[in-house]
C-alpha cells in the first residue's frame, strides 16, 4: 500500500520508522529455484540453500565459521582408534509432522541413503559405515571400516540430514524435517515461504517467515534489490555490479569466501597435457590476477593449489609458478612445442568460467596456444567433460569443501595419476589428529602444485548484498546454506 | 463448410503428430543426461542407474515414444524428473501466469495499433500519420526485453508504482495480480502494436483506393462511414492474419520477458526445464505450445471464413 502514497507522506514515514517494531519476515533472493526440496536425493546446491538448517537437520551442522557443532546429537564420543561413533541424541525432537525424533529415524535414515536403490547424490559420505544401530532409543553407535577424519563434518552436510520414514515419499514437495523453520508454500517458479517452527527444539528464530525468490537475471535482481522487493542475496550473480550496492546507503556489501576453488582443469591423459612440461609452461603462463580483476572485478583470492586459503592448513604455493613468460617458452621449447599449440576450451555457463575464459585463452595465445572456446551448457559439461574426459582445458569452481581427495580418484576427469599423492591421502584418510591431518593436507597441497595438474586460478568469493538493517545473515559459505536461524533486523 | 472444417482439423492432428515425433528426436540426442544433472559431480555409477531405472530412462527409444504419444493421447502427461510432481499440475500453475499475460498483451496491442493505425490512413501523408508511422518504427526496432528494463527502472525502482518483477498471485486479489503483469504485457505489446498499426494502414490504405469505396462516397456516404464500414471492414483479414503469426511471437517473446520480470510462467518452465534437462516437461510443453499455435492457425483460418463469406463455401481463392 505504501507504494501509492504521496512522497512527502511516505517521506514522513521512513521517519517514524525506527520507532516502529522491527519486520520478522525477510525475502532472500536466490538465483536458481530449486528442483525439489530433498537434500538427501539431489545434488542442486539450491536445495540446500533453502533447507539446510532452515526445515532439516543432521546429528551434527557445519558453523558459520566451518566448525562441526551438535545438532540432532546432543553430544558424541569416538573410540580411541577412529573406528566407532557413539551418539547421544536430543530428546523431545519433533518433526514437523509432529512424529517424535529418535535413533529409529536415525537407523532408517542412514540405511536407506546406504542402500541398493539410494539416490542420494553423496552416497560416499555412507561409505566408510560397517555397521549401524541404536543401543537404546536416544542412541546411535556407528563402526567405520577404517577410521575417517572428516566423518562428522560430512554428518553436518546436507545430504545427511535426518528424515523421517513417515514422510520420505513426500519431502521433495512437502519436506518434514526437524528444523525451526516448516516449507508454508512453495510456488513453483517464484518463490518458497518458510514458517517458524512453533514446537521448534531449540532456541526460536528472530524470523516469523522468510521467503526465498527465484530471480536468475542479474539486471532484474539488481531491479528487485532497489525496488525493494528482495532484502538480501547471499550470492549475488553479477560481481560487476557490486559497486552499485556499495556506493548506496541503504545496503551492506558483504564479499566472504566459498569453498570454491576456481581452477583451469586441464586433460592430463591427452598429449600435449601429458608431458609436465607443457603443464609447468601453462602455469608459469597464467596471470591470476589479471583474471581476478578483469573476470571477477576484483573479487577473488589467488590460490597455487586446490585448497581454500582460509583453511587451517592451507600453504601460500602462489609463488610455486611464478608469471614468467621466458621461463614458459623454454619449457615449451624443452617439451617440443617450441610454437605452440591449438587446443580447446570447454566453458560451462557461469559468468566465472565465460570471463575467465577469455582472459586466459587471451593469456595463453602470448606463448602460441591457441585455444577454441566452446561453451557448453551444464548437461553438457557433466556428460562430456566429467563423465566422458573429452575435453583439453575447461574452467570450474570445485565448491565441495575440503576436497583435494578428488586428485587421488581413479578415472577423475583431470585424469591425474600420481601414486606419492593416493597413499598422502590414505593416510589422511586414517588420521584424526587434527595437527597430523593439516601436515598431510600440505604435502597433499605441494604434490599437486608441484605436478601442476591444473591451472589453480582463484577462491570464489561470495558476494553477498542485503538491506543495512539486517543482522546474523552468514559471511562465508562454508556449506552451501542460508542458515536463517539467528538473522534478525536491526530495532 | 463441414469439408472444410474436417480438412482443417485433420491437417491439426497431423502437424501435432510430426512435432511430436521432432521433439522427441531432438531430445533423443540432445547431449547431458537428466539423471547427472540431478546428481551433480559426487555421484557413483550404481546411483545414477537407479536414478534412471525409477525416471523410466532406460527403455528402448521407440517404446518410450509410444508410451509418451499414448499418455499425451490420453491426457497423462508423466511426472517432471527435477520437480517430481506431474507434469499437468506443473502446467496448470504455470499457465494462469502465461496465459493471461499474453491475452493481456494482445488486447493492449490491438486496442493501440488498429485505431492508431486506421488514424494513420484516413491522414495519409498527414502530420498525425508521420507521426504514428515514426513512432511505430522505433517500436518495431527496439527490442521488448530492453524496453522492459527501462520500464522497471522508470516505474518500478525510480517511481515505485509497480513491482519489479515478480507474480502476487491470483489468491491475492485480480488488482494485485494485474498490477504484476501490466508491465510485463506493455513490454510485449509495444512491439506487436508497432507491427500492426504498420500493418493495418497498409492494409486500409490500400483498401480505401478500391472501386467500391469509390461507389460508395459517390453513393453519398461520408468518408467517416465510408472508412468503417467498407474500407476497414475489408482491410481486416490482413489484420487478422497478422494476429494469428504475432500470437506465436507472443508465446515465444513470453521466455524472455518471464526471466526479466521473474515471472513463473510456462516460458520460464521451458527455460529452465532445457537446461535441467527434465526432457519429459520440455516434450510436453513444446507439444503444447505447438497445439496452441496450430489451433489459434485454426482460428483465424475460420475467421476468414466469417469475414470473407465467399470462403465459407470452400472455395479459397487467395
Amino acid at each position: 500500500m505504501q507504494r501509492f502514497l504521496p512522497g512527502a507522506l511516505l517521506g514522513a514515514l521512513m521517519v517514524v520508522g525506527p520507532a516502529l517494531a522491527a519486520r520478522d519476515d525477510i525475502i532472500m533472493g536466490m538465483v536458481l529455484e530449486p528442483p525439489h526440496l530433498d537434500p538427501t536425493a539431489g545434488a542442486a546446491a539450491a536445495i540446500d540453500e533453502v533447507v539446510y538448517a532452515n526445515v532439516f537437520e543432521g546429528l551434527t551442522r557445519v558453523s558459520e565459521e566451518g566448525v562441526v557443532q551438535p545438532g540432532l546429537a546432543e553430544s558424541w564420543t569416538v573410540s580411541e582408534d577412529g573406528l566407532v561413533y557413539d551418539f547421544k541424541l536430543r530428546e523431545g525432537v519433533r518433526f514437523h509432522d509432529d512424529t517424535l525424533f529418535d535413533a529409529e529415524d536415525v537407523l532408517f535414515t542412514f540405511q536407506r541413503a546406504m542402500g541398493e536403490d539410494s539416490v542420494n547424490a553423496n552416497k560416499g559420505i555412507f561409505e566408510p559405515i560397517y555397521s549401524i544401530d541404536s543401543p537404546s532409543p536416544y542412541a546411535v553407535s556407528i563402526t567405520l571400516k577404517q577410521p575417517t577424519g572428516n566423518f562428522l563434518f560430512e554428518l553436518g552436510l546436507g545430504d545427511a540430514v535426518i528424515v523421517a520414514p513417515e514422510s520420505t515419499d513426500s519431502n521433495k514437495t512437502q519436506p518434514v524435517g526437524t528444523g525451526p523453520f516448516t516449507v508454508s508454500r512453495w510456488v513453483s517458479g517464484d518463490r518458497v515461504e518458510l514458517a517458524r517452527n512453533p514446537d521448534y527444539w531449540g532456541e526460536a528464530p528472530a524470523l516469523a517467515s522468510a521467503t526465498f525468490k527465484f530471480i536468475s537475471d542479474p539486471a532484474a535482481a539488481v531491479a528487485a534489490m532497489m525496488a525493494g522487493d528482495v532484502d538480501a542475496y547471499a550470492n549475488f550473480p553479477a560481481p560487476e555490479l557490486m559497486s552499485q550496492f556499495e556506493a548506496d546507503p541503504r545496503f551492506q556489501v558483504v564479499i566472504g569466501s566459498t569453498e570454491g576453488e576456481t581452477i583451469l582443469a586441464m586433460n592430463n591423459a591427452r598429449e600435449p597435457l601429458n608431458d609436465i612440461r607443457v603443464r609447468q609452461a601453462i602455469s608459469h603462463a597464467l596471470n591470476r590476477q589479471a583474471v581476478i580483476d578483469g573476470a571477477m572485478f576484483g573479487y577473488g583470492t589467488p590460490i597455487g593449489s586446490h585448497f581454500a586459503p582460509h583453511h587451517p592448513a592451507h600453504v601460500d604455493l602462489i609463488d610455486r609458478y611464478p608469471y614468467d613468460l621466458d621461463r614458459t617458452r623454454t619449457l615449451l621449447a624443452e617439451a617440443g612445442y617450441p610454437d605452440g599449440f591449438q587446443a580447446t576450451l570447454k566453458l560451462p555457463p557461469p559468468s566465472y568460467a565465460r570471463r575467465s575464459g577469455e582472459i586466459i585463452a587471451a593469456q595463453l595465445a602470448e606463448i602460441g596456444i591457441e585455444l577454441e572456446i566452446i561453451p557448453v551448457e551444464w548437461a553438457q559439461w557433466l556428460e562430456q567433460v566429467f563423465r566422458g574426459g573429452d575435453y583439453d582445458f575447461t574452467i570450474v569452481s570445485h565448491t565441495e569443501p575440503l576436497d583435494i581427495g578428488i586428485y587421488a580418484r581413479d578415472d577423475y576427469y583431470f585424469n591425474y595419476d600420481n601414486p606419492e599423492f593416493d597413499t598422502v591421502m590414505e593416510e589422511l584418510v586414517g588420521t584424526v589428529d587434527p595437527a597430523a591431518r593439516n601436515e598431510l593436507l600440505g604435502r597433499a597441497q605441494r604434490i599437486i602444485a608441484d605436478d601442476a595438474v591444473n591451472g589453480f586460478l582463484f577462491q570464489l568469493a561470495k558476494h553477498g548484498v542485503w538491506n543495512a538493517d539486517l543482522r546474523g545473515l552468514w559471511h562465508n559459505s562454508p556449506v552451501q546454506a542460508n542458515d536463517l536461524t539467528g538473522v534478525r533486523w536491526e530495532e | 463448410m463441414t469439408l472444410f472444417l474436417v480438412r482443417r482439423l485433420f491437417a491439426l492432428a497431423l502437424t501435432l503428430l510430426v512435432a511430436s515425433m521432432v521433439v522427441f528426436a531432438v531430445m533423443e540426442v540432445l547431449p547431458g543426461d537428466p539423471a547427472a544433472m540431478m546428481l551433480g559431480v559426487n555421484a557413483r555409477e550404481d546411483t545414477l542407474a537407479a536414478l534412471r531405472a525409477e525416471m523410466g530412462l532406460d527403455g528402448p527409444m521407440l517404446v518410450r515414444y509410444f508410451q509418451w504419444l499414448g499418455g499425451l493421447v490420453t491426457g497423462e502427461l508423466g511426472r517432471s524428473y527435477t520437480y517430481d510432481v506431474p507434469v499437468a499440475q506443473l502446467i496448470r500453475d504455470r499457465v494462469v501466469v502465461s496465459l493471461p499475460l499474453a491475452l493481456l498483451a494482445m488486447s493492449l496491442s490491438t486496442l493501440i495499433a488498429i485505431p492508431v493505425g486506421v488514424l494513420a490512413a484516413a491522414r495519409h501523408n498527414r502530420l498525425a500519420d508521420v507521426t504514428v508511422m515514426g513512432a511505430a518504427q522505433l517500436g518495431v526496432a527496439i527490442p521488448n526485453f530492453w524496453f522492459a528494463m527501462l520500464l522497471v527502472i522508470v516505474f518500478a525502482v525510480e517511481l515505485g508504482w509497480l513491482p519489479a518483477g515478480g507474480f502476487a498471485g491470483w489468491e491475492a486479489g485480480i488488482g494485485e495480480a494485474l498490477r504484476s503483469l501490466l508491465l510485463p504485457a506493455v513490454a510485449l505489446a509495444l512491439p506487436q502494436a508497432a507491427i500492426l498499426a504498420r500493418v493495418t494502414r497498409s492494409a486500409v490504405l490500400e483498401t480505401l483506393g478500391e472501386d467500391y469505396i469509390r461507389t460508395a462516397r459517390a453513393k453519398g456516404l461520408t468518408r467517416r462511414a465510408a472508412l468503417w464500414r467498407h474500407a476497414v471492414r475489408n482491410a481486416l483479414i490482413p489484420v487478422v492474419t497478422i494476429l494469428g503469426l504475432q500470437f506465436s511471437f507472443l508465446l515465444a517473446g513470453t521466455i524472455i520477458i518471464e526471466q526479466v520480470f521473474y515471472l513463473p510462467g510456462l516460458g520460464r518452465l521451458i527455460f529452465q526445464a532445457i537446461a535441467q534437462r527434465d526432457l519429459i516437461v520440455v516434450k510436453d510443453l513444446v507439444v503444447l505450445l505447438a497445439a496452441t499455435v496450430v489451433v489459434v492457425n485454426f482460428l483465424v483460418d475460420l475467421a476468414y471464413a466469417v469475414l470473407d463469406p465467399r470462403l465459407r463455401a470452400g472455395q479459397r481463392g487467395y
